[in-house]
């Protein structure tokens, strides 16, 4: 995945917080993104799926990346919003505090996850990308999803 | 040509010419010799050869090319259609099948046809004489066709150097399908075709007339070639829209003569394609009186890709969820105009609803049809006669629950036939008929469709069924002896029950009745069984027109929203904390005096416990049917009836047990639907 994209010229990456630190994923798998919406619980299901909601007459599951990435729950603001991907020809609403913008990386200045020391899930981290005094995380839908599901 | 993108209308057709050979072949075991049954069959494996053949699927066209050989001395009398025949077509209908199949799965060629095909020929040479009498008719038949183009002496010659020179003539005649366009452009790339394989000598109608479209569904070629006719007509057949491609050799009963004088290789190869030839163009002459018989009908059928049915459906759908969200617009503002307008919307929703409900109903006929064979199989070789009996083949069912009814019923049938009906001789003892009978049958029954597999075998003995369920220690003493009779029958049903002594490869591992009950509730249907012990069994599963659009009743548990599908409910009833009684730590209730078991909803789905209930405060109780006992669950306050349309939780959401599904409601909210058998 990531090599694929160091391969092409430009990443461009939609930035997003939780909590104090920013992550960027790749847009082109983003569909569209939402203001919070009411979402409906299910049962038996793991603490990180939210439950799902209604995306214009279909019906889709909303995972928390905070609880995913085992990060502090806290109280979601008006800021927060629901970023809809399609991951593996499926299609999940990833729950995060605030949309910030949409970048451009150079690839050069992504470095390999394994920099960082233990402590962060790093199976669903690709890399951390650098681009003025900023870093951003850059999350793997494809292993947030795909766990999910297992 | 690119085939890919006719494999699907392929596979359609192939899969149906499959059941009809099938269902034909097993008359003609009751009927050898009916003419009506071989020229079916004949059409049949003739349209999948020249399918086959088109798609480039070789193995298939050679044992289809084979079939023909032998369906056609069939035809003609010189063979009889014994067993060792019948059971040889058999064999190659399954080969078929699993050749098509193969195609199927994107493995084409992967089954060897050799041995059939051998056998095929053999069958057909059994009777050597007869054979060779065939040729002579085919000979003569061949020359009166080939009077219809005549030859000046030229041409003549030019066929007779041709013979000399060991070449082969043929007289083509080649059938564009029935409304083609551009006919002269399929003509012309015949023609290229065949200027690359040989010398046209001769065409009818003439090549100009042919540039200008001026002929009919057929023109013939008359072609000197060194290739031997199958090559020729394969080439010609791979070319879109031509259906029929009749290469007899060239019938110039001079040239003939020659031919069998100047070589008799030649004359050899065309002796052995003669046959082949001639069953192309009687089955040519048949294929068109097909559809002057449909129009006779005066029906239209169009396929239609099941995928579009099913957004189709969906579209109606959010037009359902919408029309009742304007509904409750209308309702809470009290506007009489908008109120009349959704009167006028909601009864056309409802026709344009019930149409595409019934665009998605397929007759059950569809999964009852390889039922004859495979009981006509499974009574061979367990030694047993069976007479099975369809009816209400009919009768229409949504097609996902078709698509989903075919294992459980051959679960049922092959129990019936392995266990229940006795062997002849037992039977005869007990003063029955020799021959049992399996019946299936197929009706309406209010709102739901009846299956029924019923066998006038043995039966099942209670006393059996409870003293194997004590041995595989599935129920306790006590508990049987406090069962009703009834209830001993449902015993059957649980996993790992078997009362067979024997585990055959048929059945009796003790996962069948299990399994088929699971199936059919998952499809929201009701599993019956009773038996009398010396009379038979049956079985009767009662299932749900449809799955998609349902009658629900929603109710809230602290402050969610749930849907209970409102088959599954028997009655709602009020009780207060007082009437909850328990048993072993269970909490039950009585209803009318029965003990019903009661279940806390929100705990089921993971909430914590209501507020407690204060004395003579009223709680919610829907008493539904779970399987075959009834459960009451608790819920804090009921909301209403609601039609609901069914959508699955998608991918990542799967095997959640208490939930069978998500709707929305009219306002967006995605509510859950739960899943009352799994609470059982």
């Amino acid at each position: 995945m990531a090599e694929n994209e160091a391969i092409s010229d430009e990443l461009k990456l939609i930035i997003f917080k939780l909590g104090r630190e920013e992550y960027g994923m790749d847009i082109l798998k983003v569909q569209e993104i939402k203001r919070m919406m009411s979402i409906t619980r299910v049962p038996s299901t793991p603490s990180y799926i939210k439950g799902v909601i209604n995306l214009r007459g279909s019906i889709l599951p909303v995972i928390d990346l905070r609880t995913r990435l085992g990060l502090l729950e806290a109280d979601l603001t008006e800021a927060a919003r629901i970023i809809v991907l399609l991951v593996n020809e499926v299609i999940v609403g990833f729950i995060v505090d605030e949309v910030v913008e949409v970048t451009t990386i150079n690839p050069e200045n992504v470095e390999a996850a394994n920099v960082l020391s233990s402590g962060l899930s790093t199976e669903y981290i690709s890399g951390i990308a650098k681009a003025e005094n900023r870093l951003y995380i850059m999350l793997n839908p494809d292993t947030i999803v795909n766990i999910a599901q297992a | 040509m690119d085939v890919n993108q006719y494999l699907g209308i392929f596979l359609e057709e192939a899969k149906e010419h499959l059941q009809t050979l099938n269902r034909c072949v097993l008359d003609l075991e009751h009927e050898p010799g009916d003419l009506h049954i071989l020229d079916e069959i004949f059409r049949s494996a003739h349209t999948i050869k020249g399918m086959s053949a088109t798609m480039g699927y070789t193995a298939i066209a050679e044992l289809t090319h084979e079939m023909e050989n032998v369906l056609d001395l069939l035809r003609k009398g010189t063979l009889k259609a014994h067993a060792d025949i019948i059971d040889t077509l058999f064999q190659c209908v399954d080969r078929l099948e699993q050749l098509v199949e193969d195609v199927a799965n994107g493995q084409p060629g992967s089954v060897d046809v050799t041995a059939l095909s051998a056998k095929l020929a053999s069958l057909a040479k059994g009777e050597t004489q007869p054979q060779v009498e065939v040729k002579k008719p085919i000979m003569e038949s061949a020359k009166t066709d080939s009077s219809k183009m005549s030859l000046n002496e030229t041409e003549m010659d030019m066929v007779k150097s041709a013979i000399a020179q060991g070449l082969q003539v043929f007289e083509l005649t080649i059938g564009l399908r029935q409304g083609t366009l551009l006919k002269s452009v399929r003509a012309y790339m015949a023609m290229k075709a065949l200027d690359e394989m040989g010398d046209v000598i001769k065409t009818d109608p003439l090549v100009e007339d042919l540039e200008k479209d001026n002929f009919g569904q057929e023109f013939s070629v008359l072609l000197v070639t060194d290739h031997p006719a199958d090559k020729v007509r394969d080439t010609i057949l791979s070319i879109a829209e031509i259906e029929t491609v009749v290469a007899s050799p060239c019938g110039n009963q001079a040239v003939a003569e020659s031919a069998t004088v100047g070589s008799e290789n030649a004359s050899a190869i065309d002796a052995v394609n003669a046959p082949a030839d001639e069953h192309t163009a009687e089955a040519t002459k048949e294929a068109k009186a097909e559809p002057g018989a449909a129009k006779q009908k005066g029906r239209s059928l169009l396929r239609v890709d099941a995928e579009k049915l099913d957004s189709l459906l969906n579209l109606v759908g959010e037009l359902v969820i919408n029309k009742t969200r304007l509904q409750q617009i209308g309702l809470s503002n009290q506007l009489q105009e908008l109120s009349e307008a959704i009167e006028q919307m909601d009864r056309v929703t409802t026709d344009l609803q019930g149409v595409v409900m019934k665009l998605r109903m397929v007759p059950v006929g569809q999964v009852f049809n390889r039922f004859p064979r495979m009981v006509r199989d499974l009574s061979h070789s367990l030694g047993k006669e069976i007479n099975l009996v369809i009816q209400g083949e009919e009768t229409e069912l949504d097609r996902t629950v078709i698509d989903e009814i075919g294992d459980p019923l051959v679960h049922l049938l092959r129990n019936s036939i392995d266990h229940g009906i006795e062997k002849p001789a037992d039977r005869t003892a007990a003063g029955k008929n020799p021959v049992g009978e399996v019946r299936l049958i197929a009706r309406h029954e209010g709102n739901h469709v009846l299956l029924m597999v019923t066998d006038d075998g043995k039966g099942l003995k209670s006393e059996a069924i409870r003293q194997k369920a004590l041995e595989k220690g599935l129920v306790t003493k006590a508990e049987l002896d406090m069962m009703e009779p009834g209830d001993v029958m449902k015993l059957v049903f649980l996993p790992g029950f078997s009362t067979a002594e024997t585990v055959t490869d048929v059945s009796g591992r003790g996962v069948g009745m299990d399994a088929v009950r699971t199936k059919i509730e998952a499809l929201g249907g009701v599993l019956e069984l009773d038996s009398t012990p010396g009379h038979g069994t049956r079985v009767k599963i009662r299932l749900p027109l449809t799955l998609a659009i349902i009658q629900a009743l929603l109710i809230q548990v602290h402050d969610e929203t749930y849907a209970i599908p409102l088959g599954s409910i028997d009655s709602t009833i009020n009780i207060t904390p007082a009437d909850i009684r328990t048993i072993q730590q269970q909490e039950v209730i009585l209803l009318r005096g029965q003990i019903i078991p009661l279940i806390r909803l929100g705990r089921c789905l993971g909430l914590m416990d209501a507020v407690d209930y204060e004395d003579g405060q009223e709680m919610y109780v829907v008493i539904v049917q779970a399987g075959d006992h009834r459960i009451g669950l608790l819920v804090d306050s009921l909301v209403g009836q609601q039609e609901i349309v069914i959508k699955s939780l998608g991918k990542v959401l799967t095997g959640i047990r208490q939930i069978a599904g998500a709707t929305i409601l009219g306002d967006g909210q995605v509510v859950l639907i739960i899943d009352v058998n799994a609470l059982g």
